[in-house]
């Protein structure tokens, strides 16, 4: 039982919040928003160049060969500044896919780009446009097209930092590349948006903090009167009893059994729970402010509404758990039992 | 990150279970803030887990502990709870007072009081809260005026827990003229030595689970003082962090009403209200989510971290999580729900009972709104004022 974190991974996602928190602030969100971009080049290749891109990737596909692990520090740190590029979605779901099924091809040795993918879980597809190519499922066979060879219709959302697309395609347009594993594509899709949901609630706190240390009211910092402190404690334990769901699943996801599954449904709920409840508080916290499009707040409750709804819906991840619960041994000796030993 | 058990773990939960097999009464206990004889049965029970060396796992031999590691200690409370042994009457003792000697006493304090503790043939309460001084604790009035080797104990102490039948009480004193957080001392006194009057309260459920206590020129020797006089502020917060840290609740109890209420609802899913699955499937969550929270806090102060602060999220958060707990399974029960046990159409699941008691759990230990200050204040760095 181990929950503590090598130094090499403590740097990586140190590396990673610095780059973000640089590049990626409300000066930087207010440019796009008003520019009408999701994706900015000099951010995503400040990305490629740390090699966040890489952590997921097998070495025989030329990546680094680490773990969801490694890979769910970094996606919390996405979700920390809200990050419009796709680097959770192409890093740690699509590419890995991409390179389990073709771990030669060519697209996995360039740099810059990123994958989609259209898994059966989702409606939408995020991010395609600005794809380099676009994963694609039919009779669980995957299938790989570029975004000229597929028809994207964009679906505007809420989120000014998101772009999703209806993706209507015909396999004589698309490389077959065969059966691919979408249950796993499922769990770290889930897992990973889990571990952005720590990131986007911890920050709604946050803002909060620095608002009611500062905003005064009655004479005094607002943060001084209970209802306000109270507010953002709730908030905070939601986030607490998360994080050790979110890292516990991204250690026992390569089991890929019921337990695992269950463990991945229940981090999501959990975590994308508290983003909301996190961005909820904030908004109350910030008065009219929090309700104002000048107050950045509101990205983090809209990247929420996202993610909740996204790689599976409440109700299918509580069937999962409800599944573990209801097949499985229950019991303060289960928390950590494998299928396997049950079987 | 590895979330599996050693060879040696798997072993040792054997060890556990195979003891507790042999040894846990056939029937339940009767409850041991019911009456004497409850009270006097759970001291027995005690006496025989120490016959096993099984008295308080994590404490070092020489003071009647086994020396284990914080996981073992996790696997020992999976297993008890599991086993369905007798309650602690002992917790406040074992649990809260005995790591705050370990940590602040002297060897001689050690060697006088952790034995008798961790064996239950000294069983204690704590005496914190007066009637002006509930949460806001630093508003004690109760004095301790030294003489000579001896201190004089003067004051009313009330919402003791288990004081009504236990043999010490380790209270919160004030040297006289000091003002709050000053001056305070934390000092033991058995509950029967001359000057001391215990009534007991009775709780909602009937039972006589807490007690006040008036001192009326109590003599105990300086010897009882943990810490230098005026620490006692310092020491109790330590104790706190105890309490609402690791050990008053372990997360095996939650994981075993989960799965009980698990159970219930596939008795009941025919005739339940079918939106109540969501509540149980949150409820079993929510112990899960409290178990891997403490595996995490145990690994990392296994890797040499301090409970600060964020020990303040547990009291809220498995305090919570009880009476949502207790409430699902009240609400399968519907009409039943309100029977008490000796009911001839009663469930045998005592869950009105644990309900009940739940119902404490926001509020002692330092109420919940307290526990949300202290989060909003040294966790988030709000001002206090």
């Amino acid at each position: 039982m181990d929950y503590t974190v090598s130094d090499e991974q403590r740097m990586f996602a140190e590396t990673a919040r610095a780059l973000f928190a640089d590049s990626c602030g409300p000066d930087n969100w207010r440019r796009m928003m008003e520019a009408g971009v999701a994706h900015e080049d000099a951010r995503w290749a400040q990305i490629v160049e740390t090699g966040l891109t890489l952590i997921m990737l097998p070495e025989s596909a030329g990546g680094i060969g680490l773990t969801e692990v490694d890979f769910a520090m970094i996606a919390q740190e996405a979700g920390y500044v809200a990050l419009p590029e796709p680097l959770v979605e192409s890093a740690g779901v699509a590419a890995p896919m991409l390179a389990a099924l073709a771990p030669d091809h060519p697209l996995l040795a360039e740099p810059a780009a990123t994958v989609a993918i259209a898994h059966p879980a989702n409606p939408f597809v995020a991010a395609a446009d600005s794809a380099s190519a676009i994963l694609l499922e039919k009779d669980g066979e995957a299938y790989l097209a570029t975004p000229d060879q597929v028809t994207l219709t964009p679906e505007p959302v809420i989120d000014p930092l998101r772009r999703i697309f209806r993706v209507e395609w015909d396999a004589a347009n698309a490389a077959p590349l065969g059966k691919a594993d979408w249950d796993l594509a499922l769990d770290r899709g889930a897992l990973f948006a889990a571990a952005q949901g720590i990131g986007l609630a911890q920050r709604a706190v946050d803002m909060a903090v620095a608002y009611a240390m500062d905003r005064q009211q009655f004479g005094k910092p607002i943060g001084s009167y209970q209802a306000v402190k109270h507010h953002l404690a709730s908030a905070q334990v939601a986030i607490e009893f998360a994080k050790p769901v979110v890292a516990t699943a991204a250690a026992e996801i390569v089991h890929g059994d019921i337990q695992s599954r269950a463990r991945v449904s229940h981090a999501k709920l959990v975590a994308l729970e508290a983003a909301d409840r996190a961005a909820r508080a904030s908004i109350q916290v910030h008065g009219a402010m929090g309700y104002s499009w000048e107050v950045d707040v509101h990205l983090f409750l809209k990247r929420a509404l996202a993610l909740t709804y996204a790689w599976g819906t409440p109700q299918f991840h509580r069937d999962r758990i409800a599944t573990r619960m209801f097949t499985q041994a229950m019991g303060p000796d289960q928390t950590f039992a494998r299928e396997t030993e049950n079987a | 990150m590895d979330v599996s058990y050693t060879p040696a773990q798997i072993a040792f939960r054997a060890e556990v279970r195979d003891w507790l097999a042999a040894h846990v009464p056939a029937q339940p206990l009767e409850h041991f803030d019911a009456t004497r004889e409850g009270f006097e049965a759970h001291r027995e029970w005690e006496k025989t887990l120490k016959s096993g060396d099984w008295g308080m796992v994590t404490w070092p031999k020489e003071y009647g502990g086994r020396g284990l590691d914080l996981i073992q200690w996790l696997i020992f409370e999976e297993e008890y709870y599991r086993s369905g042994a007798p309650g602690r009457v002992n917790q406040n003792g074992i649990f809260l007072l005995g790591p705050t000697l370990i940590e602040f006493g002297t060897h001689a304090q050690k060697q006088r009081f952790l034995p008798p503790m961790a064996s239950g043939e000294e069983i204690w309460a704590q005496a914190w809260s007066e009637p002006m001084a509930g949460s806001d604790l630093a508003g004690v009035r109760s004095t301790c005026v030294a003489d000579g080797d001896d201190y004089v104990l003067n004051g009313h102490k009330i919402w003791s827990s288990r004081a009504a039948f236990a043999d010490w009480a380790f209270g919160l004193f004030r040297t006289p003229g000091s003002e709050r957080h000053n001056g305070m001392s934390l000092i033991f006194f058995p509950l029967d030595a001359p000057g001391v009057t215990v009534n007991p309260i009775k709780k909602i459920n009937g039972h006589v689970g807490f007690a006040e206590i008036f001192l009326e020129n109590v003599r105990v020797p300086a010897f009882n003082r943990l810490g230098d006089e005026g620490q006692g502020w310092h020491i109790c917060m330590a104790t706190a962090g105890f309490e609402r840290g690791l050990m008053l609740r372990s997360p095996a109890r939650y994981q075993v009403a989960a799965a009980r209420l698990a159970k219930l609802w596939q008795e009941h899913r025919d005739s339940a209200d079918p939106a109540l699955e969501a509540d149980v499937v949150r409820a079993h969550m929510n112990a899960d989510a409290y178990a891997l929270n403490i595996y995490q806090t145990a690994s990392w102060l296994m890797a040499g971290a301090k409970i600060g602060p964020e020990a303040s999220t547990n009291k809220i958060f498995w305090s919570e999580l009880d009476i949502h707990l207790h409430q699902t399974a009240l609400a399968i029960l519907g009409p039943y729900a309100e029977l008490m046990p000796d009911a001839p159409d009663a469930h045998p699941g005592e869950w009105l009972d644990d309900y009940i008691f739940a119902l404490a759990g926001p509020i002692y230990a330092g109420s919940n709104e307290i526990q949300r200050n202290i989060i909003a204040e040294r966790m988030l760095g709000l001002p206090r004022r």
